[in-house]
């Protein structure tokens, strides 16, 4: 059996993990590591429920392997922010009140600071397409859009 | 406010009771009491209440029952109860405490009686109020039906009131001066030299007076969160990944559960071959479970890979394999006497209108659907020789308890629910499947704690679906009029079989759940009856958000359009013509005004329809516009009027409503679940898509306040957005699309 140990740098902090290269980042973050604000939707990235930042960059955690990740640095909503000091997309997100059940809304936040990191003014077209790959089940979609358009425009501003 | 409280006084009373180191105010019942759910936290001989708010040294706990899945119940029920104890929601702690008979939900079988939600007059009224009576009498602790606000909003604001006059009193006695000199606010006694005692400093003291009950209600121009927009108390929490749901939870030395139970929805296993499984890494064990088998590991990804690698031989399932053959048996009840389950509609004279002129006949069919909420079914259990304690997000804690309790063996007593906040149900958990599940395999592993999380293509092919129906509509027009209305509806019962589920016991008579959302329609049409036809059951079904409305909105408005359109009438002013009730019609016209109906759309291709539905008591009425682009349907805009009596939190009502609208338009865009060999075929999202962020038009909300009683939100959204959407398909296409999902007969871009 393939065991390998590796160190992965998740929210700026080095990790010793002992598992199987094949198993995806989301399962060594939730539960080998105990961070659990990446969501498990659906394990075929269909959902985006998992979304982190790797190198800075969306990735979904279901699919990339975690011996892929050779030294990449790892960023999770735990990283993003904090209920005290919130990046700017969660402090648009809590001001357009988006949230019902919130179980996508760590990917949503995730993948649209990763939007607005590379693309500080999207067109409406270009959030679609960004965004468009996050499901959510309550319907947030609108409040979704509204929330990106109003962290735009306060990255503009600052 | 006076006949408000003697209702109140009659279904529940409200009262005290010491705790350690201070004081809990909650439902006191009188002719049953009922034991404390707070467990070691309330004495022996104490334990008469069921507490909504408790007060010590350390600070404010409100608890509140109904489960939150997404909808803002915490939120809603912490502000109807933190209005009338005059402090702050967001200073408090609030949860769900532990599950209790007395918190029964009394408005949610409400409307369980023979009578439409805008009849209001004094015999429906009684009849609504006995309804009460079974709900408590069954311990009904349940969230659904858009009950949670009807339910709470005398009962918990009452709580919050007496609680205040009460920590007043206390305050009064301990100062000297007379209560009415005192005031409250933000937890604290205000003295009128403008000193301050906090409510906590008071609670020993409130503990040992009797109770204040003689309270009035605050009048809604005294209220300071209520009607107002509010911040939702779980947002911080949910937009910083600090949420805690179920499938998050963990306990020391916890291992992970995979099952694979039969596809064949309650059929057995055959045999199977672990010999793989059993090597692989990390993998503790496996077992047979009812109906299936289960590995138990040390990570869900292994447990999963493990259950995968199992070779299992299922026996054929309970039902019928395949969908076609579903439908077949539905089809053969629809519009056989035989199978006539109830016909609470039958005005005029159909049979013989039918007859007069020229008869429209039309079939509509809707598919049975997963409630594929976005976190997986999951809960974690740990059993001892002793107590059997359970994590899991429920609308259905008690019956949870009650079952549990059967499983294991042991007490309920010693059964302990710990409620979880909920990634979404839509009504999946309001089965508990799974929780029985991972208590069987917690009674394998006892002394150690086991999570199990179904993985998505087991939540998928295991759920308790909405019901596919088909539905026979007959109309005549006379006049440029709707003349006669003739609606026929099929499919198997979902009442008997939950209830059969919940409490071992069958529910004789008919289930209004087959009719439901078209036979209490508030429209006079000189001929007007609508029927119900009971298939067998089948596959498993249950409450999907909407219950019978889900379908039953889709049949009776399309059919209504298209009787209006054969009158050549206009599809909303006939509505509005036909309607009975003040308040709908003010819905509806309400919703031309928005949209600007009489004006016509600008730019080619494009089409607009309107549906109408009143469910749960609140009208709804949704005008929706498209586009037919070359690529396919593109949905542009929606406007949906609805009407809950006084809108408690605007901010929390608009995001239901787009929920609402965005998920009956999702679903019958692309979504059904089909079977074939017995098991669902849809097994995750790729193929169950609903709606993406490029898909979701603008959606413009408004809330009505002529009713006289109030509403939940949470469901009345959903029925009228796939007849709103096929409306305006038909509008800007010339096809009439009467089957769902759409997507089978039109692309959507």
């Amino acid at each position: 059996m393939k065991v390998s140990h590796m160190e992965i740098t998740v929210n700026d902090q080095t990790y010793s993990v002992d598992v199987e290269p094949e198993m995806p980042l989301l399962w060594v973050l939730r539960d080998e590591l105990g961070i659990t604000g990446p969501k498990y939707g659906c394990g075929i990235a269909q959902c985006g429920a998992c979304t982190v930042h790797v190198n800075g960059y969306a990735v979904r955690s279901c699919q990339l392997a975690v011996g892929d990740l050779g030294s990449s640095k790892v960023s999770t909503i735990e990283g993003l922010g904090t209920p005290d000091s919130l990046h700017v997309v969660q402090e648009s997100w809590i001001e357009h009140q988006v949230a019902q059940c919130g179980y996508c809304q760590s990917g949503q936040i995730m993948q649209a600071a990763s939007l607005l990191s590379t693309n500080p003014n999207p067109s409406d077209d270009q959030i679609d397409a960004a965004m468009s790959g996050n499901l959510c089940r309550c319907g947030t979609y609108p409040r979704i859009k509204a929330a990106v358009k109003s962290a735009a425009k306060k990255l503009q501003g600052s | 406010m006076g006949r408000l409280r003697t209702i109140t006084r009659r279904t529940f009373l409200i009262g005290s009771a010491a705790i350690v180191g201070g004081v809990a105010f909650g439902t006191y019942m009188a002719k049953r009491p009922i034991k404390n759910p707070l467990l070691s936290d309330l004495e022996e001989g104490e334990a008469a209440i069921t507490p909504h708010i408790k007060i010590d040294a350390t600070g404010i706990t409100l608890i509140t029952p109904r489960a939150d899945k997404g909808q803002g119940a915490y939120s809603m029920q912490a502000r109807l109860i933190a209005e009338e104890l005059d402090i702050d929601p967001a200073t408090a702690t609030i949860t769900p405490g532990m599950p209790g008979p007395a918190y029964y939900n009394g408005a949610v079988m409400e409307e369980s009686t023979p009578f439409p939600a805008y009849e209001q007059g004094a015999l429906a009224e009684t009849v609504r109020k006995f309804m009460h009576v079974p709900a408590k009498l069954l311990a009904m602790q349940i969230t659904g039906g858009s009950s949670t606000v009807p339910d709470g909003f005398v009962k918990l604001r009452m709580a919050g009131a007496i609680a205040r006059e009460t920590l007043k009193e206390a305050a009064a006695q301990q100062t000297g001066i007379a209560r009415d000199q005192l005031n409250t606010e933000n937890g604290a006694v205000l003295l009128p030299d403008g000193q301050r005692i906090a409510y906590t400093d008071l609670a020993t003291a409130a503990a040992n007076i009797e109770p204040v009950t003689d309270v009035d209600l605050r009048p809604k121009s005294a209220w300071k969160f209520l009607g107002k927009p509010t911040q939702r108390l779980d947002m911080s929490a949910k937009c910083t990944g600090t949420e805690q749901y179920g499938i998050d939870f963990k306990l020391e030395g916890m291992v992970h559960a995979a099952v694979r139970a039969n596809p064949g929805i309650g059929a057995g296993v055959e045999s199977y071959d672990a010999t793989e499984a059993e090597t692989m890494r990390g993998v503790q064990k496996v077992l047979p479970i009812n109906n299936g088998v289960a590995v138990i590991a040390d990570n869900t990804w292994r447990a999963w890979r493990a259950a995968e690698a199992i070779d299992i031989k299922w026996e054929p399932g309970p039902y019928p394999a395949s969908t076609a053959n579903i439908f077949t048996q539905i089809e053969n009840v629809l519009d056989a006497d035989e199978h006539r389950d109830h016909r609470q509609r039958d005005e005029g004279d159909v049979e013989k209108a039918l007859k007069n002129g020229e008869l429209f006949e039309a079939t509509y069919k809707v598919p049975y659907l997963a409630h594929a909420p976005m976190e997986p079914m999951n809960a974690t259990v740990l059993v001892t020789d002793e107590q059997c304690e359970i994590w899991t997000g429920t609308q259905i804690p008690l019956f949870v308890r009650d079952h549990a309790a059967k499983l294991t063996g042991l007490d309920k007593d010693n059964v302990l629910v710990y409620v979880q906040p909920m990634g979404g149900s839509f009504g999946h958990k309001l089965e508990d499947t799974h929780v029985l599940q991972a208590v069987e395999i917690a009674m394998a592993m006892k002394g150690t704690a086991v999570k199990l999380v179904w993985s998505r293509e087991e939540d998928m092919t295991h759920d308790y679906l909405r019901p596919g129906a088909v539905a026979k509509g007959r109309g005549t027009v006379i006049d440029g009029k709707v003349a006669t209305f003739d609606l026929s509806v099929a499919q198997s019962a979902l009442l008997p079989d939950w209830f059969g589920r919940l409490m071992d016991m069958s529910i004789p008579g008919p289930d209004a759940t087959i009719t439901t959302g078209a036979w209490d329609q508030p429209f006079a049409i000189p001929n007007y009856r609508v029927t119900g036809y009971r298939a067998p059951t089948m596959v498993p079904i249950s409450s999907w958000r909407s219950v019978g409305a889900s379908g039953n909105g889709f049949f009776h408005d399309t059919l209504l359009d298209e009787l209006i359109l054969k009158a050549s009438a206009d599809p909303l002013a006939e509505r509005i013509r036909l309607c009975l009730d003040d308040t709908s019609r003010k819905v509806l016209e309400k919703v031309g005004e928005m949209s600007n109906w009489d004006s016509p759309l600008m730019g080619p291709n494009k089409g607009r329809g309107v549906a109408f539905c009143l469910s749960f008591g609140v009208p709804t009425a949704i005008v929706t516009e498209v586009t037919n682009t070359e690529a396919g349907i593109k949905i542009d805009k929606v406007y949906a009027v609805v009407d809950v009596g006084d809108v408690l939190d605007p901010v929390n009502l608009e995001a239901q409503v787009f929920g609402g609208v965005i998920f009956g338009m999702a679903h019958a865009m692309n979504c059904e679940t089909t079977f074939e060999n017995y098991a669902a075929q849809q097994n995750n999202y790729h193929a169950f898509e609903g709606m993406r962020l490029y898909q979701v038009p603008d959606i413009e909300v408004v809330a009505l306040s002529n009713a006289q009683k109030i509403r939940g939100i949470g469901e009345p959204g959903v029925p009228p957005a796939a007849p709103s959407l096929g409306n305006a398909i038909f509008a800007a296409t010339g096809q009439r699309i009467r089957e769902l999902p759409f997507n089978k007969q039109i692309n959507f871009v």
